[in-house]
């Protein structure tokens, strides 16, 4: 991590501070992109350290009073965590955002029973979050202050054939947000769930068929958008509400005839 | 599995045995500047023995963490907060250590409240001889921050009545200091905001009164020379006096507004001192105008928190008095002093985003035109200050003094996130007009002080003078505030 520090806050212009895990790339590269142009000092946490680099000296070469803290580390080493938090707070001089946007979604076809493949993305998309968030819930719940962001997706709606451990993964975080949310908000903590549908990342070279595509730019700006209207749970772009709406209430006798 | 099950979030799960001195989350609190305009998250730690200070001291070496000091919590900016570090809270180290009746001398830890020391003499016929507007601040607080109260011009900041104290330096050495003994030290941890130790007891010398009463004379003044006149013609013969400006009025009548001045009962004044001096007749009473509970004052006050409600309000007040005409009463010593107390919690009466205050000392020969300037100037850029008040001071000796032979004016705004950058851009036009008049600052009050605002009102020569003494006292800077690193780093 490097050792430059944020100068210190003034009281009537403080500067915001955030964490974005899952920051080389995709959307939590946008989003990072994005609050370091709001005035956030942000730390950029994800496992590729070139990436994040590249990302930093790109956002300071527009931003030259930009604070962007390069922070490399792997989702899947859970013990790292609590003192690398402590850490990271410490040097941003406060957090006011917690964003979980790491994810994997290996190619899998529905014949296939990878254990690996499934291990890794119960790895990274749910115990990586739960190790996280959980340090960012703890920290918020004492200082009663704080707002927690979980990048989820429309897959977590319904399990399919075509990515059994994906939507368990998704689901699973849903779950574990609206439970942090209920046992936050009586602190003044928000927590925002964020359903995203297809976004033009690296995620998506392995979907089959995709549709309502969004860049990763306009993305992070609906995320943040939600975010600062301290949204509960946002489908983005909003039309996949309706659709989240007909899935869900197709009853299990004709879902598993489909094939989506 | 079994693995994760302890790998996730171990820190504060049991059966995992954390080092003997490692920063607990557990002691993480948000720590709010007075006017909530601000705050900081940062472990908290609330000692009550000197043992207990000295475990916070290693805690915070070990660690590489600062640590600042905290007393009432009054200090309206970041003056006590320190992000991510220590704070160090020292209102449980709340014992008064010697009392003499007799001569009024009286010796106190830190953390004994303004309240606690005001109940503990007044019955043996002594008042404290400075009083803040609150009487929840701390003792170290107020040596801390120097505080005055509304009889600066007659005694001065709270400094010049310690007699002496002991000082625990960052190295767990604790040192006495006086006007005799390591006098340089003494002058400037009074006023020097906690940045060179911790004042771990302080020898005070209270003030005798003869009576639980002052007599009050009220009276408004149609503008700022005439409110300029009031004080000149009576600091001189009385023992307090205050000035509330209307800081909505403008034209011919800016700076108009209400002055108080007190006096203390003369000794056989009072047929009855023994009774006024109780302490059950010392209140601030229950209700306001007999029927409003105080306690939920701060709800009503709210939706009046505008540039119109405020308008309306500081209109009739000033047009109530004018009405009335002047007044002399007499009042128990605490309705006269702790107005800030009168409603609870009034702060929330500015909402969420809080309030700061904006207070500059000036010389008494620019003053007038300069306060002239800062009140038009605020209104004609909308952000009118909703509650200003003036008062005379004088020049004092500490290191870190904001005294001036002149006046002081302090003004609360409202701050949300709509007006925060432009009440930032106001004040950088006000310090402009502040310093071309010679004015200073004080740290109590202070959000807003930038460091070439603070070099150039304290000047270099006295700002290296007091690094100097922090490089003897403090030479890992181990004390620090959100207000040191914002104004002094």
């Amino acid at each position: 991590m490097q050792t430059e520090s944020i100068p210190p806050s003034r009281p009537l212009e403080p500067t915001p501070a955030a964490i974005v895990i899952g920051a080389s790339s995709g959307t939590g590269a946008a989003l990072v992109r994005r609050l370091a142009a709001q005035g956030y000092a942000v730390a950029a946490v994800a496992r590729r350290e070139e990436e994040l680099e590249r990302l930093r000296d790109e956002i300071c070469r527009s931003l030259p009073q930009a604070h962007v803290l390069v922070v490399p580390h792997d989702v899947r080493d859970y013990e790292a965590v609590p003192a690398l938090f402590e850490e990271i707070t410490r040097k941003l001089g406060g957090l006011d955002l917690v964003i979980y946007s790491a994810a994997v979604q290996p190619p899998v076809n529905v014949h296939e029973y990878n254990f690996e493949k499934d291990q890794s993305m119960i790895e990274t998309n749910i115990l990586g979050a739960i190790a996280w968030l959980n340090q960012a819930a703890m920290r918020f719940e004492r200082a009663r202050r704080g707002q927690i962001v979980g990048i989820s997706s429309i897959a977590g709606d319904r399990g399919r054939v075509g990515s059994p451990v994906y939507n368990t993964s998704k689901a699973a975080l849903d779950t574990y947000l609206e439970a942090l949310r209920n046992r936050l908000s009586r602190y003044g903590v928000t927590v925002t769930t964020i359903k995203l549908g297809f976004v033009d990342t690296e995620l998506l070279k392995n979907a089959a068929k995709t549709f309502w595509v969004i860049s990763p730019e306009e993305a992070a700006a609906r995320i943040l958008a939600a975010a600062r209207q301290r949204k509960q749970v946002v489908y983005t772009p909003r039309r996949w509400q309706l659709v989240s709406l007909v899935v869900r209430t197709i009853p299990s006798p004709i879902f598993r005839y489909l094939n989506f | 599995m079994s693995e994760l099950k302890y790998a996730v979030g171990t820190k504060n799960t049991a059966g995992d045995s954390p080092r003997a001195n490692e920063l607990s989350s557990e002691h993480l609190e948000w720590v709010p500047a007075w006017g909530n305009a601000t705050g900081s998250v940062a472990y908290v730690y609330r000692p009550t023995t000197l043992e207990g200070i000295q475990d916070v001291l290693t805690l915070a070496r070990e660690n590489g963490r600062s640590i600042g000091l905290r007393g009432g919590g009054n200090s309206y900016g970041d003056a006590a907060t320190n992000a991510e570090n220590i704070v160090l809270d020292l209102r449980r180290m709340n014992r008064i250590l010697d009392w003499q009746p007799e001569t009024g001398r009286i010796q106190v830890e830190p953390g004994v409240t303004l309240a606690e020391l005001w109940q503990y003499i007044l019955e043996d016929g002594w008042w404290p001889p400075v009083a803040t507007g609150t009487s929840m601040t701390t003792m170290g607080g107020c040596a801390a921050m120097n505080v005055h109260g509304k009889n600066a011009a007659q005694v001065g900041p709270i400094g010049e009545h310690i007699i002496e104290f002991d000082l625990l330096l960052a190295s767990g050495e604790i040192i006495t200091c006086s006007r005799e003994e390591n006098s340089d030290i003494f002058h400037a941890a009074i006023g020097g905001f906690g940045m060179l130790g911790i004042f771990t007891s302080l020898t005070m010398q209270m003030k005798r009164v003869y009576s639980g009463l002052l007599n009050v004379e009220t009276e408004t003044r149609r503008n700022l020379a005439d409110m300029f006149s009031y004080f000149y013609e009576n600091v001189a013969q009385s023992n307090y006096i205050v000035g509330w400006i209307d800081s909505l009025s403008a034209g011919s009548s800016l700076g108009r507004g209400d002055v108080h001045k007190a006096n203390y009962l003369a000794p056989g004044e009072d047929p009855n001192p023994t009774q006024t001096l109780r302490l059950d007749n010392q209140h601030l009473g229950p209700n306001l105008f007999g029927v409003m509970p105080r306690s939920i004052m701060w709800m009503f006050m709210r939706p009046m928190n505008t540039n119109p409600g405020m308008k309306l309000i500081n209109q009739g007040k000033y047009i109530a008095g004018r009405f009335s005409g002047a007044k002399r009463y007499q009042q128990p010593h605490v309705q006269f002093h702790f107005l800030l107390d009168y409603i609870p919690d009034f702060k929330r009466a500015y909402g969420p985003g809080g309030l700061i205050q904006y207070q500059p000392f000036i010389p008494k020969e620019t003053a007038q035109d300069a306060f002239s300037e800062i009140l038009a100037l605020c209104q004609k850029r909308g952000l009118p200050n909703y509650l200003t008040v003036l008062k005379r001071h004088r020049p004092d000796d500490f290191l870190m003094s904001y005294a001036v032979d002149g006046f002081s004016m302090a003004m609360d705004f409202r701050v949300s996130d709509s007006n925060r950058h432009r009440i930032a851009w106001l004040m950088k036009e006000l310090d402009e007009i502040v310093l071309e008049a010679g004015g200073r600052f004080y740290f109590a009050k202070d959000s807003t002080l930038r460091p070439e605002v603070a070099n150039a009102y304290l000047g270099e020569d006295r700002i290296n003078r007091f690094k100097a003494l922090k490089q003897r006292c403090d030479p890992e800077e181990l004390f620090q505030t959100d207000l040191w690193r914002r104004v002094f780093a």
